[in-house]
């Protein structure tokens, strides 16, 4: 039998003990948040956060980014609790629901602090100034002869102090000041030190609630049957074996395919065993050699992306020339925690409980399923077991409210690890054929890239910019080497395979390709790699920053045991600056060991260097488990792969040593969720071309002997 | 449908299911006990850890007509007072990102130091090879073991 949690303590192991917090001050936000959507034209709304003061002094700051594992649930806090003068160890956090005042509530493109970095300090700093101004009245002498420092308010001239719980009250009926002063970062407490994350201890204790650990009065369980080849339909089903199983209630077809009902997620899923579903044959004619060939025949007519000097000319004219075709392959999220959510759909509302990336998203999905107006929507964020961009779709809220609306009763859908694997939503395949010329000194003339790949922009019917996916082409459209004669197109393929946005989206590919052809050219003109890159990269500093910390702390030129070999790799992305080194070897039956990464970031200013290197540990892990096993394969039609024996991900004992080094001189803020995982592949990559003088010019490189 | 008496984390629970429902959905459907995680229901991620007599077991592999009787330890009862040596290791280090798998985590090498309180570092990639982490916390979860083999060496010296 599932039993409910309670509200409280759902709130309570959401983020720490908020629930029967007194609200006594809210800052509305509203003017800051307009000044945000000015200055971001590109990302609008980008606010995020609101803070509370109750009378009892406790002070409670509402995070409306999403928690999957990148740290934002104590930056966030870190931020404001900065300017707002508060000690750490005196606030709580919550995670806060969909909210107008915070604009679009989507959590991906490792924006959260970069683009709301200066949000969250005006947010703390413009409360700080309100209290400050509530003790001025109070006392009444002038705001700037009081200072704020540690939750209390002074008058230093008469030495009389109040506490911000005292001054709250008043402070919430006074205007939120427009342009509250910041604090100079030589004064900074709080960003830029190790504080250990809010949602550890939770999370170790297995109280942390996911998506899965929602527990609704009266919730049912169900398991889709989904379409076993792709653009299939259901023709009819049997649902008479499956409604003998005890404990499955109803069998529902819904947009998705075919549902069993059931009073918890055992018999959901022995129901859905037992159905018979005769679908239309769909789309067999789909194969991983049909792709490969469909993303080739678009290479004609790709669209021009970026041209300067003669590529064509300087590749007939050059000293030596060479050509390679670079292919990756459809790639899964596939996030720890399975897709789920919960739904429960009444007559005049709708509640849904997601581990979504996107609360606004959600929210526009269950409204549109439900039939439902926005304001009648109710959405609560979980903790995310994973999210990598897959959690930013919907297919999971659709799916639970579809079947709420229909049984009339709050469900949970769970997919399983083989559903969530096949249920779509893939990074996208591509086919690159380039072209390199070098001078008599071996020297890079000319560069010639040609892409094709599936766009997900397009896909997705979101604006493209004359005709391009620019995140199909990021990372390979502005190759930041000093090449003379240079030529960039992409190309459009119509696949019926849904494609998404997976960690570093374009740049996960690109990089790859494009950093492995160069290292290809640095040996056909017998160049080092990493000189060759320092000298192409005048114009780049944070390129050259980044290359030249990690090849000192790596040792770069320096000895390495027989049947080792380095590789190097650079790649801007998310607004960081990321090199890494491979130090790697060929371990049994001719597969790639992968013994020390050596990681040098600039990310501009850091709020927590602890997150920063946990971030690109991660990111490594993530952009190694793809390029030594990823890869999503299809057979006429269907989705080969379904668990973790046909989708293999890292495991500890792949996993490299990694040293981080944080190399900053203080730029504006970069993310740092993604741009970890870009350069992993082809460091990779090119120490084994080091290593065996053979480029790998397929993704998953799989045997190397 | 059938009753089956279980001891987890020391109670006596009777739960009346098919006696072929995992121990896995047992636990979290029927005794609220959702610590303990579902990842593949193949038996080849362990976030689903639990212990079975003390030994590590994948509680979506274990059906429930097969563990009746025994003695059940989830990652809710791991310490029976506070937090077990392990749990305070994981959170020194700062180990979890999303922290899905962590409770598996947690529980596979609780087990492991139990069984060996000093393991070498290829003992512990060997073991915990078995589970994943999406996020890439291993060289954390490689600290945290090593740190918590190290407590509890000092404790016993």
């Amino acid at each position: 039998m599932l039993e409910p949690l309670s509200r409280r303590r759902f709130l309570a192991v959401s983020g720490g003990g908020a629930a029967g917090l007194m609200l006594s001050f809210s800052l509305p936000l509203e003017s800051l948040a307009r000044e945000v959507e000015v200055a971001q034209s590109d990302e609008p709304n980008e606010l995020n956060a609101w803070v509370r003061v109750s009378e009892d002094g406790s002070v409670s700051f509402s995070v409306s980014e999403i928690e999957m594992g990148q740290g934002v649930f104590t930056a966030i806090p870190m931020i404001l609790a900065e300017e707002l003068e508060v000690d750490w160890e005196s606030i709580q956090v919550e995670q806060a629901s969909v909210d107008p005042r915070f604009g679009r509530q989507l959590t991906g493109g490792s924006q959260s602090i970069r683009h709301g970095f200066d949000s969250f300090r005006k947010a703390g700093a413009a409360a700080r100034e309100m209290l400050i101004a509530a003790a001025a009245g109070q006392w009444g002498v002038e705001a700037k002869e009081c200072r704020a420092e540690r939750g209390v308010v002074h008058h230093s001239p008469s030495g009389r102090e109040a506490s911000y719980g005292q001054l709250a009250a008043r402070a919430a009926t006074l205007p939120p000041p427009q342009d509250p002063p910041l604090k100079d970062r030589s004064d900074y407490r709080i960003i830029g030190q190790r504080i250990p994350r809010l949602d550890t201890p939770s999370k170790v204790e297995g109280k942390a609630v996911y998506g899965l650990d929602v527990r609704v009065e009266g919730m049912r369980v169900a398991q889709v049957e989904r379409p076993p080849t792709l653009g299939a339909s259901v023709e009819s089903f049997d649902a008479a074996q499956a409604l003998k199983v005890t404990g499955v209630e109803q069998v529902v077809e819904i947009p998705s395919g075919v549902a069993v009902v059931a009073r918890s997620t055992w018999p959901a899923k022995k129901g859905r065993d037992r159905l018979k579903v005769e679908w239309t044959p769909g789309q067999v004619e789909v194969s991983d050699d049909s792709i490969l060939a469909s993303c080739r025949e678009s290479l004609d007519g790709g669209i021009e992306v970026r041209n300067e000097g003669d590529a064509e000319a300087a590749l007939r004219d050059c000293a030596t020339s060479l050509e390679a075709t670079y292919t990756f392959p459809y790639l899964a999220h596939a996030t720890m925690e399975p897709m789920n959510c919960t739904a429960h759909v009444t007559e005049d509302r709708c509640e849904v409980w997601a581990p979504t990336q996107s609360l606004s998203s959600t929210q526009a999905a269950a409204a549109r399923t439900s039939g439902m107006p926005l304001e009648r929507v109710v959405v609560h964020p979980t903790f995310l077991g994973g999210g990598f961009g897959r959690r930013s779709a919907t297919d999971f809220v659709e799916d639970a409210v579809s079947l709420s609306k229909a049984v009339g009763q709050p469900v949970q859908v769970v997919y399983s690890r083989e559903d969530d694997m096949r249920a779509g939503f893939y990074r996208p395949v591509g086919y690159n054929e380039l072209a390199g010329g070098l001078d008599a000194d071996g020297q890079p003339v000319a560069w010639r890239h040609r892409m094709a790949s599936p766009s997900i922009l397009r896909e997705k019917g979101w604006p493209m910019r004359q005709g391009v996916d620019f995140a199909a082409v990021e990372g390979a459209r502005n190759l930041p080497y000093a090449i003379p004669n240079l030529s960039v197109s992409w190309s459009d393929v119509d696949l019926p395979i849904s494609t998404h946005f997976w960690r570093s989206v374009g740049s996960s590919h690109n990089a790859w390709v494009t950093e492995c052809f160069f290292d290809e050219l640095c040996a056909a003109g017998g160049r080092d790699p990493l000189e060759a890159r320092l000298k192409l990269l005048d114009e780049h500093p944070r390129h050259q920053r980044v290359l030249r910390v990690a090849g000192e702390k790596a040792g770069w030129g320096g000895s390495l045991p027989e049947g080792h070999a380095r590789g190097v790799a650079v790649h801007e992305a998310f607004g960081s600056f990321v090199a890494q080194v491979a130090e790697v070897s060929i371990g049994p039956g001719g597969r790639p060991s992968v013994e020390r990464v050596v990681c040098a970031i600039d990310c501009g200013d850091v709020v927590n260097p602890d997150t920063v290197e946990a971030q690109m540990e991660g990111g490594i892990a993530f952009g190694l488990s793809a390029a030594l096993h990823g890869a999503v394969h299809f057979d006429q039609g269907r989705v080969v792969s379904g668990n973790f024996d046909g989708y293999p991900l890292l495991r500890m004992a792949e996993m490299p040593r990694v040293e981080t080094y944080i190399a900053t001189a203080g730029d504006p803020l970069g993310g740092v969720g993604e741009p970890g995982t870009p350069p992993i592949a082809p460091a990779v990559c090119n120490a084994l071309l080091a290593l065996t003088g053979k480029p790998v010019r397929s993704l998953p490189i799989g045997s190397v002997a | 449908m059938a009753e089956y008496a279980i001891q987890v984390n020391g109670t006596r629970h009777t739960v009346e299911v098919d006696g072929d429902t995992p121990l896995l959905w047992v636990l979290r459907d029927e005794l609220g006990l959702t610590g303990t995680k579902f990842g593949c229901g193949g038996g080849f991620c362990r976030a689903c850890t639990v212990h079975v007599d003390g030994r590590a077991s994948f509680s979506c592999q274990l059906r429930i007509s097969a563990v009746a009787g025994r003695s059940i330890t989830t990652i809710e009862g791991l310490a029976s007072d506070g937090r077990h040596p392990v749990q305070e290791a994981w959170i020194a280090e700062d180990v979890p990102q999303c922290g899905y798998c962590q409770p598996g985590q947690v529980m596979s090498a609780a087990a492991l130091l139990a069984e060996n309180p000093s393991p070498s570092d290829e003992q512990v990639e060997g073991w915990m090879s078995s589970n994943l982490c999406r996020c890439g916390t291993y060289n954390r979860i490689r600290a945290a073991i090593a740190r918590a083999a190290k407590s509890s060496g000092e404790n016993h010296a």
